[in-house]
């Protein structure tokens, strides 16, 4: 195996960004940031079940810049995890594999993410 | 395990400059990993800067023009020079691919020149890949039978079992796309990694060998096969136009198939 005193020669530090381990590593990251707000849709949830002021407490900090700012990248998180999600289906299923086709199935994957979420965001606006 | 700083005595410092004045319009700059085993140095950066004009179209012209006119200590393996031997893979301007078949003009800025990636480095571009041909070992790479050969024949294949094997059989073994895998970077020590696991999947396709089920077994492991997360870096990077990365969500369907 690897000689003790060799270098180990450089990966990620030199790597150039690709598009197919950037989408993967995003999936990964989407996947842990929804665990995250499953807690704090949890505890919305529990705040309304608790009573009026706790509800209203919950409201007044999910409503804030922070609250909403948070509730974006969520959602973002969300519809990007659920698209990818389904990229990787569709991959298991043993289609969508050739070069091209992963290529096309992230740019893919990228719009659907940002048309899910304006419809999202525009119809949470405007009610 | 996941790291994203290399060791210390690794890391890379900016190395000497060998730079010559030449036409301005001509001129291209290399930068290069360099790593002199017996000086007791870390690696480092030497920079180099060639007239294009009196050099073949290809990074490999580059590096052998370097080495025959500026720097004879530049150390790295090369055979054909024509994509077939597999020997001049490195990493060329952040991805993986042979030196030989890639063009000077086709890079923008700086030529940066590493070796594969996070492997074990003998010498400048020279890394050890004994371990990789080790786990290539391990899947036994020819061809099992328990009957016995036909007497006086070879065993024979139908023109569609011989094609089934197209597009695995070509693979050179440069170890291109193993290097390009983050999975493999991590776990490279129990991960077979996509070089591997398509001449293991080669093995698996062919119509003539009968130890299809001793081959699933043995590849039936959460790290050897199951390490793939499909990112799908090992295809974008094969030289060669292979698809390694299909080559593993085959043999995955096929785990699947005899598990029903």
């Amino acid at each position: 195996m690897a000689h003790q005193d060799r270098p180990l020669s450089p990966h990620i530090q030199i790597y150039r960004p690709q598009m197919t381990s950037l989408m993967s590593i995003v999936h990964r990251i989407t996947g842990v940031a929804l665990v995250g707000g499953t807690f704090v849709l949890t505890y919305w949830l529990g705040a309304a079940a608790y009573g009026q002021a706790a509800y209203a407490q919950a409201q007044t900090l999910l409503s804030s810049l922070v609250g909403n700012l948070m509730i974006f990248f969520w959602s973002v998180a969300l519809f990007y995890h659920l698209c990818n999600g389904i990229r990787h289906f569709i991959w298991d299923l043993g289609y969508g594999l050739e070069r091209e086709q992963v290529y096309a199935s992230g740019f893919i994957v990228w719009v659907v993410t940002a048309v899910l979420s304006m419809l999202a965001w525009g119809l949470a606006l405007s009610v | 395990m996941v790291e994203f700083s290399l060791p210390y005595a690794s890391r890379v410092r900016t190395g000497k400059s060998h730079c010559t004045p030449v036409s301005t319009e001509t001129a291209k700059k290399f930068q290069i990993y360099r790593y002199d085993p017996d000086s007791n140095g870390t690696p480092r950066l030497d920079a180099y800067e060639i007239d294009t004009k009196s050099c073949g179209p290809m990074v490999l012209d580059a590096l052998l023009k370097i080495k025959n006119e500026i720097d004879s200590t530049l150390t790295f393996r090369r055979s054909c020079r024509e994509g077939i031997c597999g020997s001049c893979a490195m990493n060329v301007d952040g991805t993986n691919t042979l030196a030989c078949l890639k063009p000077i003009a086709e890079i923008r800025g700086d030529v940066k020149i590493y070796p594969l990636p996070h492997l074990p480095v003998i010498k400048d571009l020279v890394p050890d890949l004994s371990w990789q041909y080790s786990q290539i070992e391990s899947i036994e790479p020819w061809l099992q039978c328990d009957t016995s050969s036909p007497p006086f024949a070879e065993r024979l294949q139908s023109p569609e079992e011989r094609a089934r094997l197209d597009g695995l059989w070509e693979c050179i073994l440069c170890f291109c796309c193993q290097t390009s895998c983050p999975s493999y970077w991590w776990n490279g020590d129990r991960y077979l990694g996509p070089a591997v696991l398509l001449q293991a999947y080669r093995w698996l396709s062919d119509s003539r060998d009968e130890n299809t089920g001793k081959r699933l077994d043995m590849l039936e492991d959460p790290f050897r096969l199951y390490r793939c997360h499909t990112i799908m870096n090992c295809t974008i990077a094969c030289p060669k136009g292979l698809n390694p990365g299909k080559a593993v969500g085959r043999i995955k369907q096929m785990m699947f198939k005899r598990s029903e």
